[in-house]
């Protein structure tokens, strides 16, 4: 894909934003009749540890066209994928189904959909005109025989993989109370080449490994890539100009500026929940300390000082805190403070070294790595430190990101090389849910590194 | 290319020798071997700094403060800088793969900037070393074993 078409993608999130208002949860004037109102009906609790996944049926929707119909085909593929993976849901097989999708479309026969296992059902039709796109979509309860949505969506033609997620987003929502990410992107570093030479790239996907594109050429080693609020702008590390340097990249225009006017090495970019500003880490002397630069005013502004090696800034949601990554004490740990500066205190006290904190978009806990003993784990734990859960343990497994709903987290995982050439070396992202479950490897085109998860797009 | 800068001692006269270059002679006696014979490296080029002074120390876990067993490798080569005044370098820090990346490229710093204040205490200028950390992102050694890491944990001195 080229610029131009970044800049599509970006145009259409705006104006999603404007059908995504009408979608979610509220009866679309002149659309669809009889929305049922209040509450879900099927709500689950998934704050426990685990939860069955709720049985779902997902027929094919139908179409205007046999067009409309291939079109109609793809979107419930890719609803169906995207709650599968979720690990929360699980799809009735479609061999079972009774009733046509046609049909269904048209008026559900419940018993039918009852017999077979399935307590949600969605059906929906796409319809053609020209290159605009018609989705409807709605959602069922199969033993109150209740509609608990209807939404309908319009696009271009082309983008009937955002409405198959935004559809997504509504069925999770919807069931499970709480807001969804598949409207969402991930940023990352492609990898390839040998291991020593390695060609290191921006690329970015969707949340389901689809739509990959490269964003920059791989002239310079790109590293560490994190998304601003809005989702049009990536914070990352280059080695452009053969001085590792923290950038900022524009997705709307591609094009991609140094941030700040520091004399050392730069790493580690946050941006600010507001938008407004970065935290990042500057080397100098022995030091690397953290700094945040206002993206307005480009002002700098130190936070820490003379303690080690400070790196990995992260804001929490409400903007008011810090936490970071130090080995001011010695070794690694974990460290929070306020936004301003002031009140440093460490909250990781388990065996091993502590690194790469995240902050959850729910603000209730810290993801972080743990080099422990010559294991690597990714683990979660809450902002003072208390509770410490580890979610998965392996070899070279680090820097966990949060998908906007804070329920399911992605990070990367290396495999070790088995002899002395690097041979079985790879490097591959992952993503599981914060209680543990549904560790899942994520398909990439090449090996991969260092995600970082959009907001949601609309 | 720079990769061919980083490349180590070991691999580098594998690979003449490999290439069976006429130059092979003298670079394969190895480190220390001495100067000024016919078929050397050119007199002040990476290839020379490798063969004759050594390119590179290495670190502790962990650790960024040079070595007492490394610390004389940092003074052949501000011998060596003083004897070529017009060469400039640039010390890369590397971590091993035992890290998170960002830790790691703060560290790489750390050990460039330790290798480098040593090489001014020897005496070499300031203002002809530059530094770079890679973090664990270029190891020389691509196993994942304790002799590999031990490899990869060094600063490397690259003519510029």
């Amino acid at each position: 894909m080229t610029w131009k078409d970044e800049a599509a993608i970006r145009r259409l999130s705006r104006r999603a934003a404007l059908f995504g208002g009408a979608a979610l949860g509220l009866p679309l004037i002149g659309g669809l009749p009889a929305f049922a109102q209040g509450g879900p009906s099927s709500v689950v609790d998934i704050t426990k540890a685990r939860t069955d996944p709720i049985p779902i049926a997902v027929p094919n929707f139908a179409g205007n066209s046999g067009e409309a119909q291939r079109v109609g085909q793809n979107i419930a593929g890719v609803v169906l994928n995207n709650l599968r993976n979720s690990g929360l849901f699980r799809p009735v097989d479609r061999a079972a189904y009774i009733q046509t999708a046609e049909a269904a479309a048209q008026t559900p026969r419940f018993q039918d959909w009852r017999v077979i296992g399935a307590q949600a059902l969605t059906t929906g039709r796409a319809e053609l005109s020209g290159d605009r796109l018609r989705v409807e979509f709605r959602l069922w309860d199969v033993l109150p025989e209740a509609q608990i949505q209807g939404t309908a969506f319009t696009a271009p033609a082309a983008n009937w993989r955002r409405i198959a997620h935004l559809i997504s987003d509504v069925i999770y929502e919807r069931l499970l109370g709480e807001k969804g990410y598949f409207d969402t992107r991930v940023v990352y570093v492609a990898e390839t080449g040998p291991r020593d030479r390695r060609t290191r790239r921006l690329a970015i996907m969707d949340q389901d490994g689809e739509n990959q594109r490269y964003l920059t050429d791989g002239s310079a080693a790109a590293l560490t890539p994190r998304f601003h609020p809005n989702a049009q702008q990536i914070a990352f590390m280059s080695y452009a100009r053969g001085e590792p340097r923290v950038y900022l990249f524009n997705l709307d225009s591609g094009r991609q500026e140094v941030l700040g006017t520091f004399a050392g090495m730069t790493l580690s970019p946050r941006f600010s929940p507001d938008g407004r500003s970065v935290v990042l880490s500057s080397t100098r002397g022995n030091d690397a300390n953290i700094y945040v630069v206002d993206l307005g005013s480009r002002r700098e502004r130190q936070l820490t000082s003379g303690g080690g090696l400070d790196v990995s800034p992260c804001f929490s949601p409400d903007g008011s805190q810090i936490v970071f990554n130090s080995d001011r004490g010695g070794d690694q740990q974990i460290y929070v403070m306020d936004a301003g500066g002031g009140g440093i205190r460490r909250i990781s006290f388990g065996r091993g070294r502590y690194a790469t904190p995240v902050w959850s978009p729910r603000g209730d806990l810290i993801a972080f790595t743990r080099i422990s003993g010559g294991q690597f784990a990714i683990g979660v734990m809450r902002p003072d430190g208390s509770g410490e859960r580890i979610l998965s343990e392996g070899w070279g497994m680090e820097g966990p990101t949060f998908a906007p709903n804070g329920r399911v987290m992605m990070y990367f995982r290396e495999t070790p090389a088995r002899d002395a050439r690097g041979g079985g070396y790879s490097a591959r992202l992952s993503s599981i849910d914060i209680a543990g479950f549904n560790e899942r490897q994520i398909v990439t085109p090449t090996d991969a590194s260092d995600p970082a998860w959009s907001p949601l797009l609309a | 290319m720079l990769n061919s800068k980083v490349m180590s001692a070991f691999a580098a006269l594998a690979l003449l020798t490999a290439c069976g270059s006429s130059t092979t002679d003298t670079a394969a006696t190895g480190a220390g071997a001495a100067a000024g014979t016919s078929a050397g490296p050119r007199p002040g080029s990476q290839e020379d700094l490798v063969a004759n002074v050594g390119d590179r120390v290495f670190f502790d876990t962990d650790q960024a403060s040079v070595r007492a067993d490394q610390r004389s490798v940092l003074e052949r080569q501000a011998g060596w800088l003083s004897r070529y005044p017009q060469v400039t370098v640039q010390v890369e820090g590397h971590a091993d793969e035992r890290g998170t990346r960002e830790y790691n490229l703060a560290l790489g710093q750390r050990r460039a900037n330790a290798a480098r204040d040593v090489l001014v205490a020897s005496g070499a200028a300031g203002a002809r070393i530059s530094t770079i950390s890679y973090g664990k992102d270029r190891p020389a050694a691509l196993g994942s074993t304790e002799e590999a890491w031990a490899q990869n944990r060094r600063a490397v001195t690259v003519v510029r």
